[in-house]
């Protein structure tokens, strides 16, 4: 966790902010959510819809260290809690999972194989499909790309970093094992609140 | 048809202190031990049989052309077992390696990138940019010119139709974090400085002439 957040999440932040200034957006991408559009506009690796930089290292380098820093590391960092004080899903989201996957148990089922499948580096995302009647689904992204950038409107609400650096130093290969450990630090009563910060922003 | 893991060319410590023993042990004996598994696994299953009697080289350049229920399998689980045989062949122990090119490599080293020193800046920024998990080469391209080039994941310059730079290897870095993080973490430079240590110049010659006559990198890939 230290390693985590005090090399690899300062590291993101560092280089992003150097490109954010050689683009001569230091001023005006500020916010989070300033940070997110800009993100939606710069498209993942197979390159979507237009971008708001013409030079492609600079583009990169945004997509790399703006998603890696801001939506999916801050994203990581808050979808968890110490072991045992979480309380369970709520009512709201456990309806939301349900609409989605059919039970929880399926949703977890799903998020955990997809998590060990994705080869590379990468994340995995339970999200809000916002611009799909609101459907919960799980998805992924490879490296730091983030989920709305490939879809228009795929809003993650759960994440989990599933770089070799996120479970290395205790897990080394054991990369299933370190999937079923993560399930018991993830904080509910987050995932709901941006679950419903997500339908309320684009109803 | 069954690969075999190959047994490492030297003891686990071996490389210490540049690359250290615990890495070595998970990275041969479970990373690279999975590839050869899941690639044996594709092997024997449906469509597999249009890989029987093919070298594990000659596979890589298969890649591009195998039928989508088997394609992605072979290219990561393929790639990671020659890749990582591939890996275990450059290196060696201080003391027993040839610290630095001679020949026919150091005048082509020279006369495409100017000096070793320049050589290995390059090779260093290919492997220290590579974002996420890959790879870094030093390969010989179709003219018979040196040239480097960094690949994702798995794949390798072997892979024509797949890779931007096709081309025969003569040496490869691992930088995937499993090969570093438990002694680096997240410092890759660090590792990619001190790799050059267990570098064995004399097996890259070897590679270099093959390679220039159109031949392939000679490991060990045994079958089982």
């Amino acid at each position: 966790m230290k390693l985590h957040h005090d090399k690899h999440f300062a590291a993101y932040t560092k280089k992003l902010n150097a490109a954010l200034a050689a683009a001569g957006l230091a001023d005006v991408v500020t916010t989070e959510g300033a940070l997110r559009k800009l993100l939606a506009n710069v498209g993942s690796a197979g390159g979507r819809g237009g971008s708001a930089i013409a030079d492609p290292a600079l583009r990169a380098a945004i997509r790399n260290n703006g998603g890696g820093v801001h939506v999916n590391h801050q994203l990581f960092f808050r979808s968890m809690t110490a072991p045992g004080t979480s309380p369970a899903p709520s009512v709201v989201l456990s309806e939301a999972i349900d609409g989605g996957f059919g039970s929880f148990d399926k949703m977890r089922s799903a998020f955990s194989a997809a998590a060990t499948g994705l080869f590379g580096s990468g994340w995995v995302w339970l999200a809000v499909d916002t611009a799909g009647g609101n459907r919960m689904v799980v998805t992924t992204t490879a490296n730091q790309d983030v989920p709305y950038a490939a879809k228009a409107g795929v809003v993650p609400i759960l994440g989990l970093d599933v770089w070799e650096h996120a479970y290395y130093v205790q897990y080394q290969n054991r990369r299933p094992e370190y999937v079923e450990a993560w399930w018991s630090v993830v904080d509910w009563p987050g995932v709901e609140k941006r679950y419903t910060e997500a339908v309320e922003e684009n109803a | 048809m069954a690969f075999a893991l190959p047994p490492l060319p030297y003891a686990y410590d071996a490389l210490e202190p540049y690359i250290d023993s615990t890495t070595m042990n998970i990275h041969h004996t479970k990373h690279h031990n999975t590839y050869v598994t899941n690639v044996n696994n594709v092997l024997a299953g449906e469509n597999g049989g249009s890989l029987k009697g093919l070298s594990l080289s000659a596979i890589q350049k298969e890649v591009v052309s195998l039928p989508d229920s088997i394609k992605t399998a072979v290219r990561n689980s393929g790639g990671g077992h020659w890749n990582h045989s591939f890996f275990w062949s450059v290196m060696g122990k201080t003391g027993s390696i040839a610290e630095a090119p001679s020949g026919d490599l150091k005048s082509s080293i020279e006369s495409t990138f100017g000096s070793l020193d320049e050589m290995q800046k390059k090779f260093n920024t290919a492997a220290a940019t590579r974002f996420g998990s890959g790879w870094a080469w030093l390969s010989v391209n179709a003219d018979g010119q040196l040239f480097i080039s960094s690949t994702p994941n798995q794949d390798n310059p072997l892979m024509e139709g797949i890779v931007d730079q096709p081309g025969t290897p003569i040496l490869g870095l691992d930088v995937w974090e499993h090969a570093y993080y438990l002694k680096y973490q997240n410092r890759r430079p660090e590792y990619i400085a001190s790799w050059w240590k267990t570098v064995d110049f004399d097996v890259i010659a070897k590679n270099y002439t093959a390679a220039k006559s159109g031949g392939l990198p000679a490991f060990d890939t045994p079958l089982a």
